[in-house]
C-alpha cells in the first residue's frame, strides 16, 4: 500500500469511526429521554447524634426506590434517589439543600429529620421554590405555614396534647417537665408551656439540661423537691435511658412521661426495669402487631413492617415510617401530575386520605403538616414490652 | 427534701460526674507532662475502653473482671499504636502539627468505632446491683462509689509510681529535661510511647466504669475530652492532683449550678469559673508558676 491509499484508508476509517459514534450517541440519548430519572433528594442524619432517626429513614427510603424500580418506575420512569447526610448539623443541611436543588436539580425534598436542621432548609427551598416534606416533629416547621414545607411526622404539639389530656383523666395537674438544649428539647418545651396553659396544668419545675450530659440527678432532685404529679421528659437518644434509670434511682414513684422519641424497644432493653411504668405516645407502627384486623391502617403498617425487618434485620421504628410517607406522597404526586415542582406542590397541598405510617394524611391550604393528635397512641411499658394503654 | 438534703444529693451528683472529668484530665497530664503534648484523643480512649468491655462481656461473655483488664490491656494497645504510628515516625514535629494530628486521630477512632460498633448506644449492668443507697436523705448509687472508689485508687497508683518507681522517676526526668534525661541513659522514645499506653490505660479504666451510668456510644468521647481537658486546665496542666480536685470542683458547680441556679446554665456556669480562675491565677490552682 502506498502513502496516499493508505492516508485515504485512515480517512475512511476515522469517518466510519465518527458516524458509529453519532449514530450510537443519538439512539443513547433517544432512548434516555425514553425513561429520564426523575430525581428526589433526601436529607436524613445517617451519622452523628441523630444517626437512630437517619438510618431507618435512609433504609427505608432505599428499600422504596428500589421496590419502585424494580415495578417500573413512575409512569416508566425510573426515579433516584439522591441522600445527602446532615450528621446532624444546621449548617450541613442547608449545604445538603443547595447541593440538591442546584447541582442535582431533584424534584423534591424530604427530610431533613430533625427539627433544627428542617428550620434551618426552610429560607432555602422557599426561595428555590421546591416542595419540601420534612421528617422532623417540631410544629413551627409548618406553623405558620410555609408555601414549599410540609410535614410528615405527628406535631410534638399533639404529643404534648395527648400527654396531658391522659393526665386530666387521671386527675393530674402539677407536672415537672424536662427538656433537652436543641432544636427538639426548645420545641418540645414551648409546646407543652404553651398546651399546660391552654389545658389547665400548672408547670411546677422546668428543668434542661445538654443531649451529652451524663446524669440528670441533679435536676431530679429538684424536682423532688416540689409537689409534682408528673414528669414529662422531652429529649431523644441515651439522655431519655439516663432519665429514666435516674428517676428509679431517686426513689421518685410518679408517672414519668416521654416524648415520642422514646418509642424504641431498645430504649426499653437499655433501661432494663427503670423502663416499666414508663409512658409515651408514639405512632401505631409500634404496635402494629396489637392493632385489631380492621384497623384502618393494619395492612400499610404490617406490610411496611415485614418488608423493612426481612431486608434489614432490624426493628422497624416510627422514624423509618416518616420517610415512608414522605416519599410516598410525593411519588404519588408525580404520578399525578408529573416532573414539576410547582404543580408537585399544588398536588400534596390538596391530597387527602393518604393512608401512611403516621396515620391518614388530609393536607390543605391552612394545614401542611395533615395529621391530627389521634395519630398517637399512648403506650406504657409493660412487662418489658409497649402496652396501648388509652 | 431539706436544704441540707439537696446540697448532700448535688455533692453526690457532682462527685460522680466529676470523677469522669477527673479520669480523662489525668490522662491529659500523663502524656503532657511525658512530652508537652495535648493528646485530643484522650476521649476516645474512654469511648473505645467503654465499647470494647461492652463487646468482650456481652459479645464474647467473658466474665467481668478478666474482660476489664483485658479492655485495658486492648485500649492499651490502641495507644501505643497511636504513638507508633502517628507521632513516632515524625522527626523534630512542632507541638501545634501533633496536637492536629491527635486531633485527626480522634476522628479516625470515632469513625472506625462507628464501622465496628455501629451507631447504637450500649449499656453495661452495674458492677454490684442498682438498689440506691440511702444517705442522710440523699440517695448514692453503688456504681456512683465504684467510678469514685476506682478513680482515687487510680490517682494513689499513679502517685506511687511516679513518686517510688524507677521506671515513673524516668519518666518526670523526660519532662523536666528531654536532653538530659536522655544523656542519662533513659530510652525517651520509649517512655513517651509509655505514657501514651499508660494513659489510654486510664482512659479504658474511665471508660468501663462510667458506661453502666452514663451509656456509651461512638461519638461520646469529643464531649468528655473538652470536660476533662477543661479540668487539666483547671488543675494547672501537668498537675495529676490538680486535675483531680479541679474534676470533682467542675462537677460539683455543674451539679449546684444546676440545682440552684438553673439546668440551662450549667455548662456556661462551670465554664465561668474556670474563666474566672485563668483570669486570677493563669496556671490553674496547682499549676507550676512558670508560665510557657
Amino acid at each position: 500500500m502506498n502513502g496516499r491509499a493508505k492516508s485515504v484508508f485512515f480517512l475512511i476509517w476515522c469517518m466510519a469511526l465518527t458516524i458509529c459514534f453519532v449514530v450510537c450517541f443519538v439512539t443513547c440519548s433517544i432512548c434516555r429521554a425514553a425513561e429520564e430519572t426523575y430525581k428526589i433528594g433526601a436529607i436524613f442524619s445517617i451519622t452523628g447524634s441523630g444517626s437512630w432517626l437517619g438510618e431507618p429513614e435512609r433504609n427505608t427510603a432505599k428499600m422504596i426506590e428500589d421496590k419502585v424500580n424494580a415495578a417500573g418506575g413512575i409512569n416508566g420512569h425510573p426515579i433516584e434517589l439522591i441522600i445527602y447526610d446532615s450528621e446532624g448539623d444546621e449548617t450541613k443541611a442547608v449545604l445538603n439543600a443547595k447541593k440538591l436543588i442546584e447541582k442535582d436539580g431533584v424534584l423534591a425534598i424530604i427530610g431533613p429529620s430533625q427539627s433544627g436542621c428542617s428550620l434551618a432548609i426552610i429560607p432555602i427551598v422557599e426561595e428555590a421554590g421546591v416542595p419540601n416534606l420534612s421528617c422532623a416533629a417540631a410544629a413551627k416547621i409548618t406553623d405558620p405555614v410555609k408555601k414549599w414545607v410540609f410535614k410528615v411526622t405527628q406535631s410534638d404539639s399533639f404529643c404534648a396534647e395527648r400527654m396531658f389530656e391522659y393526665m386530666l383523666k387521671r386527675g393530674i395537674t402539677k407536672v415537672a417537665i424536662m427538656s433537652v438544649s436543641s432544636g427538639y428539647g426548645d420545641s418540645g418545651r414551648m409546646e407543652l408551656q404553651k398546651a399546660a396553659k391552654n389545658m389547665g396544668i400548672t408547670i411546677v419545675a422546668d428543668e434542661r439540661y445538654s443531649g451529652k450530659d451524663t446524669d440528670m440527678v441533679a435536676q431530679l432532685t429538684k424536682i423532688k423537691g416540689t409537689d409534682a404529679q408528673a414528669i414529662v421528659n422531652w429529649s431523644v437518644g441515651p439522655t431519655q435511658v439516663i432519665v429514666t434509670k435516674n428517676v428509679r434511682q431517686l426513689g421518685l414513684n410518679i408517672p414519668l412521661f416521654q416524648s415520642s422519641g422514646f418509642g424504641s424497644t431498645k430504649n426499653i432493653e437499655q433501661a432494663g426495669s427503670s423502663a416499666e411504668g414508663v409512658m409515651v405516645p408514639v405512632g401505631r407502627i409500634l404496635v402494629a402487631e396489637l392493632l385489631p384486623d380492621s384497623h384502618y391502617q393494619k395492612k400499610v403498617l404490617m406490610d411496611y413492617k415485614k418488608e423493612y425487618e426481612s431486608r434489614f434485620g432490624t426493628e422497624v421504628s416510627t422514624f423509618g415510617g416518616h420517610a415512608y410517607d414522605a416519599l410516598y406522597i410525593v411519588l404519588e404526586a408525580i404520578k399525578a401530575v408529573g416532573p414539576d415542582r410547582a404543580k408537585i406542590r399544588e398536588y400534596i397541598e390538596n391530597s387527602k386520605g393518604f393512608v401512611g405510617i403516621a396515620d391518614i394524611y388530609n393536607f390543605s391550604a391552612t394545614d401542611h403538616c395533615g395529621l391530627t393528635k389521634d395519630a398517637f397512641e399512648m403506650l406504657m411499658v409493660k412487662d418489658g414490652r409497649f402496652v396501648i394503654v388509652d | 427534701m431539706s436544704i441540707f438534703t439537696k446540697i448532700l444529693q448535688y455533692i453526690f451528683t457532682g462527685l460522680t460526674i466529676g470523677s469522669i472529668f477527673a479520669m480523662v484530665g489525668l490522662g491529659f497530664n500523663i502524656i503532657y507532662n511525658a512530652t508537652d503534648i495535648i493528646n485530643f484523643a484522650q476521649g476516645e480512649f474512654v469511648m473505645i475502653g467503654g465499647m470494647v468491655m461492652v463487646s468482650l462481656t456481652k459479645g464474647m461473655n467473658i466474665p467481668m473482671i478478666p474482660a476489664f483488664f483485658l479492655t485495658i490491656i486492648i485500649v492499651a494497645i490502641v495507644g501505643i499504636l497511636l504513638e507508633r504510628l502517628a507521632i513516632n515516625p515524625l522527626s523534630n514535629p512542632s507541638i501545634i502539627t501533633i496536637i492536629i494530628i491527635t486531633i485527626g486521630a480522634s476522628i479516625v477512632f470515632k469513625g472506625l468505632a462507628m464501622l465496628i460498633w455501629g451507631k447504637d448506644t450500649f449499656i453495661l449492668p452495674a458492677f454490684t446491683g442498682e438498689t440506691p443507697i440511702n444517705v442522710g436523705g440523699a440517695v448514692i448509687i453503688p456504681q456512683s462509689i465504684w467510678v469514685l472508689g476506682i478513680t482515687l485508687l487510680v490517682v494513689a497508683c499513679l502517685a506511687v509510681f511516679f513518686e517510688k518507681t524507677l521506671l515513673g522517676k524516668a519518666m518526670r526526668a523526660c519532662a523536666t529535661n528531654r536532653k538530659a534525661a536522655s544523656l542519662m541513659g533513659i530510652n525517651v522514645n520509649r517512655m513517651v510511647m509509655l505514657s501514651f499506653a499508660l494513659s489510654a490505660a486510664i482512659g479504658a479504666v474511665s471508660g468501663v466504669i462510667i458506661t453502666p451510668i452514663s451509656l456509651m456510644d461512638y461519638h461520646r468521647g469529643t464531649m468528655l475530652a473538652i470536660k476533662g481537658f477543661a479540668a487539666a486546665i483547671l488543675g494547672g496542666l501537668g498537675s495529676g492532683a490538680g486535675a483531680v480536685i479541679a474534676g470533682f470542683l467542675i462537677g460539683i458547680m455543674e451539679s449546684m449550678g444546676a440545682g440552684f441556679i438553673s439546668s440551662g446554665y450549667k455548662d456556661a456556669i462551670a465554664l465561668v469559673v474556670l474563666l474566672l480562675v485563668l483570669f486570677i491565677k493563669p496556671t490553674g490552682l496547682m499549676g507550676k508558676s512558670e508560665l510557657r
